[in-house]
Order: structure tokens, then C-alpha cells, then sequence
């Protein structure tokens, strides 16, 4: 009846269910990084089913999430230039800037489309020849390869009216940075499906070769979760870590090298800042000279500013698992999904919206 | 006629607008009450309790898979109305044309109008036409609004949830929303999708026929079936349980919902209500839901309890448990 519905055998997820809580000694505590498998999670309603031992705490992977403030200043300042068209994806348009949204820009008149794919950005540059388009580049490994395409075809084409504001993120670094906090104590990564179709079980290995953390690649259907969970519970009862990849059907173990030549022909890893997390070293991608000029931050003249005015939310912790959302003193109080004060609570993966909508301000 | 467009002077109520109303709308809403071209419609009503409902339709596209916003702005009224208890009966209409609208979408959608209010055997007894300049409104916007007759007996409310009613929805949800967002983005999904738009009253009746103890009846339109069941849960003040494996999906809207992100419990219908039924009249009045053609997809989805008050809990496909919350806004398609 439905899709996937295989994936979804309640028999089947009630029986991996309690092998978890047979294999489980103890607490544990594992982190799912990705938006979509904290939303997966509360969905389906994943830790119902979980023994009280088994802590599932959300990391920083929605990559609205993980937007810096500053940076949604700059897209609200591209979209209030003139003759200029903003594209982005549907999740960025309530995120709240310091005194803006895309949303309340939208209201305002300026140009703002909500997209599903950057090339229907070249479409719209290529239909408004008078116009700048710009596109609002948020997301992970999952879409910079797109993003990258669209740039090579431009290039190609002649388009010059067409350009990215680029705040794309690369998971592995940020791993690390999470890896290496002492304040972290994560037992096991649940680590994100669509990220790895592109970088492979392989592009972990750096990341797990130095730190030794039970990791499990994971698929998004509630058997997939389950599964991966069962493992990496296994690793960390035996004592035996090991970086497996249990979504075998979508990952490859090296991933989509085409995607990743394309990714690596128009951006260069550079440091880039997360929303409450700071400066991650080499987490980061920034155009290479030959495509400087797809660039919008530099076509534009867009700097980023030294100070960010505090907006009191507790991203930050929420994101890096160490307090959950109901723990922040903002949230379901001066912070809901009607007015929102950080992104975790307006993107459709954030962690304190899947509190708010699948948990209602329990503790999960 | 055919290949003309709408001008300022058919809004003028000059010789133009009375051109208009007698070549076009007369024929196809041919009825005493809206012929003799007064400021309004008289008439008798009947004793008892009357129902009156207003709602305006912007949609866009305005052509769509399964129907137009003309048989749209007829349905939606016609199941408000519905949703009241009430045997719908007469209906207005009002029309803001944009300067320079075909002609012959205008002929198409008051024919679809004509053919949803046959359909739904109500008359449109008054209405008014308005043409503003282009640029002032998006191609064309309609507003109905009716009255029906509630039947003796009938208390229907979304204050009137009890513990131990059984919800009932009439049919697969999410059909409408998803067709619109495939239709106006122009995504390229290999998916046959149309629109579940259609009148409810005969569906209602048909219901109110088997038992008055019908609680509450709702269409849910924007917002789904979750912020029905919300607004409900917390109007009566009960607590409301659903079953996801319950509850009807066409597997093409699951599947688009899936790759977009989006929940089909948030999804709006056209053509669907929810029922609050008794316990003891429940399965009977599902035997009659399922004999309609509008219903035959129809299936017990819940229960209300007196637990969680104000609160929508589903037990999870997979027998998890989670909370059903209200849409804050339209929801939005994710990034990855």
C-alpha cells in the first residue's frame, strides 16, 4: 500500500527493537547527525519502540540549522538589491536573520523563488537576461554537487547574470570538531545516508581511523534506522569499533566520484563558520579562481561581518546533542515554529521543530 | 465571443456587464430566483436552524487534474455548509476578474461552476461581477457563499467530540494538495494525480440518514488532517488517538510527499471529510460512507479518549507512538 513499506514491517522493527534492548548494557548514547534522521525518528516514532538506555541525540546535520546568522543577513541583503532574483529551497525561507526573514523580504516584493533544483536557477537567469539571479547555496555534500553543475553549465553557456552565495558544508570536519570535544560523549554515530551516496563509506575512514567511534551509515526507513542502531549497539557492547555501512542499497563504498570530480572542479575546501558550533577547519566550500565569478559574496561586494548580535538561542548545545531542546530556556516559550527565534525551530529537519511537532515539548 | 477577453467595461454594470450576465452566466444558472436580476435573491425558508457559510478561492493553477477553481468555489462552500449537519440550498457568487482574462477560460469555469451546483443540487440564486485592472488580482478570484438547512435532530460541531467516538475519514487524504503542488511547480514526477474535488452533501446525508449522532463533521481542506483533528481535540477538549496503517494514501501522493518531505496528513483535501461518530452507529455509518461514490475508500482511522486532552496521538505504522501537531504555516519542501 504504501512505498517502502517493506522498510516499515512493524514485525520486523518491533523484532530489531528488542534485540537492542538484549544486546544493551548500560547507556548509550548515540547521535543521529542528520536532519532527516531526526525527523525519521520522531516520525515514526522510532524511540517508542527504543529501551530507555538507548539515547538517540540530534547533531548538527540540517544544514539550515547550521546556517550562520550572518549569512542569512547576506542572502536577505542579495534579495533587497535591485533586478535581483533569489532562489533558494523552500526550508530557508522563515529562517529568522537579525531583523529579517526571506519570508518577510518575499512580502516586502522582492524577487525570492522557492526552487527545487539550482537549475531551474539557470532557467530564470536564462528567461531575465537584465536581471541578477542568485542562489542561495545551503546544504551538505548531499547538493554542492548539483550546485557545482549548475555552475560548469553556466559557464559553458555564457551565463553571467547567474551566481551563488555559497555556505555549502562539508560533514566529515564537522564530525571531527564533535569527535574531538571533550564535553562530547557520543558512543555511537548514526551517520547520514544521503551525504554518503556521495562521499562513500571511504570518505569517513579519515574520521574513524582517528578517533575509533562505532559509526554506521544508515538509510532512512525505520528498518534502516533500527538496523544500523542494532549494530553500532553491538560495536559498542563488544568493545569492537569498526565504520560499517549498513545502506548498502543507496552507498556506494566509494560513492559517486563523478559527483565529487564536479563538487571538486568548482569549490576548494576552505574553514567555514556553523551556527553555534564556530570555525570548523577545512568544513567549508569556496569557488576556485576559474569559477570566481559565479561567486556572489564577491560579485556583489558582500562581507561578513566580525560580530553577530546574540540571539539567546542555545543552537549550539542543541546541535552538538549536549541539552535538548526542551532544555533551552527560549524554547516553546519566546521560541515556537509561529515565531521563531532560531533556525532548529523553522527548517522541516530541525531538531527543537521535530521536539516541538512529533515530541510536543516532551522529552522526546 | 470565444476568442475575446474580459475588459474593465464588463465590470462597468453598464450594457457590457448586462451582456455578459445575460449571453453567459443567465444560461448556465438559469433559475427564478437569480433570473429576475434583483439586488438579491428572496425566498422562504424553512423552520429550524439554518447554516451560512462563506469562503473565497484563489487557487492557481486555476485549471487543474480532477477539476478548476469553478467547481473548487462551488464544492468548498457546498461542504462547509455540509460539514454544519446542513442540506445546502442556495448559494452567492461573486467574481474579481483581472482586466484581459479569456473569455473562454471565464466560460469554462462558470460551466464547471453550473455542473458542480447541479451536481450538488444546489441553485445560485445571486451573485456580482467585478473586473480590475491587470495586475490587480491574479487572473481571477471567486467567492461563495450559502445557506443550508439544518435538520431537525442534528447537532454537528467541532465542540460535540466525545471519549469513545470512532473518527472516521471518507477516502485517500492529501490528493488535492499534492496535485495543486505538482501542477504549479511543473515538477516532472511520472505521477497520474488528480484532485479529489467534489460535493459532500449527498455523502452527509446519506449519513445523517443512518443516525443523528454524528458529532462532528469536518472538511479538511487547508491544513489537513492533522489541524482538523487539532482544532477539534482542542475545541471539545479531548484527547484523540489515530492509527497511521489506518489511514488511506494513494501511494502516489505518499511517494511525491516522501521525495519532497512532506507529511499527507498536512496535505488539503477537497473532496474528504472526517466523521466523529458514535461508537454503536460507527461500523453502520462506514457501511454507508463506503456505499458512496465519494466514500468508497472510507475507513475508522481513530477513537477519541478522554486522556491527553487537546492533543492528536498516532500509534506509528511501525507501532511507535508520536504526537500530531498543528501546520504552522504552508509547509515547505526540504533541501535534502
Amino acid at each position: 500500500m504504501k512505498p517502502n513499506a517493506h522498510y516499515q514491517n512493524p514485525a520486523f522493527c518491533r523484532s530489531l527493537a528488542d534485540r537492542i534492548a538484549e544486546m544493551a548494557k548500560g547507556q548509550i548514547r548515540i547521535m543521529e547527525v542528520c536532519g532527516t534522521h531526526t525527523v525519521s525518528i520522531f516520525r515514526h516514532g522510532i524511540r517508542f519502540l527504543l529501551p530507555e538506555s538507548i539515547l538517540l541525540v540530534s547533531g548538527p546535520g540540517c544544514p539550515v540549522c547550521v546556517t550562520d546568522q550572518r549569512d542569512i543577513d547576506a542572502f536577505i541583503k542579495l534579495a533587497g538589491q535591485d533586478n535581483t532574483i533569489i532562489h533558494t529551497f523552500g526550508d530557508l525561507m522563515r529562517v529568522p536573520g537579525s531583523s529579517s526573514s526571506l519570508q518577510k523580504e518575499k512580502a516586502e516584493g522582492r524577487d525570492i523563488r522557492i526552487v527545487y533544483s539550482a537549475t531551474d536557477a539557470i532557467d530564470t537567469a536564462m528567461a531575465n537576461p537584465t536581471k541578477q539571479v542568485v542562489f542561495a547555496g545551503v546544504g551538505f555534500e548531499t547538493t554542492a554537487p548539483t550546485i557545482a553543475a549548475s555552475v560548469v553549465s553556466a559557464k559553458r553557456m555564457g551565463i553571467d547574470n547567474y551566481s551563488i552565495y555559497c555556505t555549502h558544508k562539508r560533514v566529515p570536519p564537522a564530525l571531527d570538531a564533535l569527535a574531538s570535544d571533550r564535553d562530547m560523549h557520543i558512543d555511537g554515530f548514526l551517520l547520514p545516508g544521503h551525504v554518503s551516496v556521495i562521499i562513500g563509506r571511504k570518505g569517513y575512514e579519515p574520521f574513524f581511523q582517528k578517533y575509533r567511534i562505532p559509526s554506521a551509515i544508515a538509510g532512512f526507513e525505520p528498518v534502516d534506522i533500527l538496523a544500523a542502531i542494532l549494530r553500532l549497539v553491538e560495536m559498542i557492547t563488544e568493545g569492537s569499533p569498526a565504520l560499517i555501512n549498513a545502506y548498502p542499497r543507496a552507498v556506494p563504498e566509494n560513492g559517486n566520484a563523478t559527483a565529487r570530480k564536479t563538487m571538486e572542479t568548482v569549490f576548494d575546501t576552505c574553514d567555514a563558520r556553523w551556527r553555534g558550533l564556530g570555525v570548523i577547519p577545512g568544513s567549508g566550500l569556496a569557488f576556485r579562481d576559474e569559477y570566481a565569478h559565479f561567486d556572489a559574496a564577491r560579485r556583489f561586494g558582500i562581507t561578513f561581518p566580525e560580530n553577530c548580535p546574540p540571539s539567546g538561542c542555545q543552537c549550539g548545545e542543541i546541535l552538538t546533542g549536549k541539552i535538548t531542546p526542551p532544555q533551552c530556556p527560549l524554547y516553546n516559550k519566546a521560541c515556537t515554529p509561529v515565531d521563531p527565534v532560531g533556525p532548529c525551530m523553522v527548517s522541516s529537519e530541525g531538531t527543537c521543530a521535530a521536539y516541538y511537532n512529533y515530541a510536543a515539548g516532551d522529552d522526546g | 465571443m470565444k476568442k475575446d477577453r474580459i475588459l474593465l467595461d464588463h465590470g462597468s454594470g453598464g450594457r457590457m456587464a448586462n451582456r455578459l450576465i445575460a449571453e453567459m452566466m443567465l444560461p448556465l444558472f438559469d433559475n427564478p430566483m437569480l433570473s429576475r436580476l434583483d439586488d438579491g435573491a428572496s425566498f422562504d425558508i424553512p423552520d429550524g436552524r439554518m447554516a451560512f457559510s462563506t469562503d473565497s478561492y484563489v487557487v492557481d493553477p486555476l485549471f487543474f487534474p480532477g477539476g478548476n477553481i469553478g467547481d473548487l468555489a462551488i464544492n468548498g462552500t457546498v461542504n462547509d455548509i455540509a460539514m454544519c449537519g446542513a442540506l445546502p440550498l442556495y448559494l452567492s457568487a461573486g467574481l474579481i476578474i483581472e482586466e484581459g482574462f479569456p473569455m473562454q477560460d471565464l466560460e469554462a469555469i462558470l460551466r464547471s461552476m453550473s455542473i458542480s451546483a447541479e451536481k450538488a443540487g444546489v441553485k445560485i440564486v445571486t451573485g456580482d461581477t467585478k473586473v480590475v485592472p491587470r495586475g490587480a488580482a491574479d487572473k481571477i478570484f471567486i467567492n461563495t457563499s450559502g445557506i443550508g438547512q439544518i435538520p431537525e435532530g442534528v447537532n454537528v460541531s467541532g465542540e460535540n467530540a466525545r471519549p469513545g467516538d470512532k473518527i472516521i475519514v471518507s477516502g485517500t487524504i492529501g490528493d488535492h494538495g499534492i496535485t495543486i503542488l505538482h501542477q504549479r511547480e511543473g515538477l516532472s514526477f511520472d505521477a497520474q494525480m488528480k484532485s479529489d474535488s467534489a460535493p459532500l452533501n449527498h455523502l452527509v446525508a446519506r449519513m445523517l440518514n443512518i443516525t443523528k449522532n454524528i458529532h462532528v463533521l469536518r472538511d479538511p481542506t487547508r491544513g489537513g488532517v492533522a489541524t482538523a483533528l487539532n482544532e477539534i481535540a482542542a475545541k471539545s477538549n479531548v484527547g484523540i488517538r489515530i492509527r497511521e496503517s489506518d489511514i488511506p494514501v494513494k501511494k502516489n501522493v505518499a511517494g511525491f510527499c516522501s521525495i519532497l518531505g512532506l507529511d499527507p496528513l498536512f496535505v488539503a483535501n477537497e473532496g474528504k471529510l472526517i466523521a466523529f461518530v458514535e461508537k454503536r452507529h460507527a461500523d453502520e455509518v462506514l457501511r454507508a460512507v463506503k456505499e458512496d461514490s465519494c466514500g468508497r475508500d472510507a475507513r475508522i482511522i481513530g477513537e477519541v479518549v478522554s486522556l491527553h486532552c487537546g492533543k492528536v496521538i498516532m500509534e506509528t505504522a511501525i507501532g511507535g507512538e508520536r504526537i500530531v501537531n498543528m501546520l504552522t504555516g504552508e509547509q515547505l519542501p526540504r533541501i535534502c
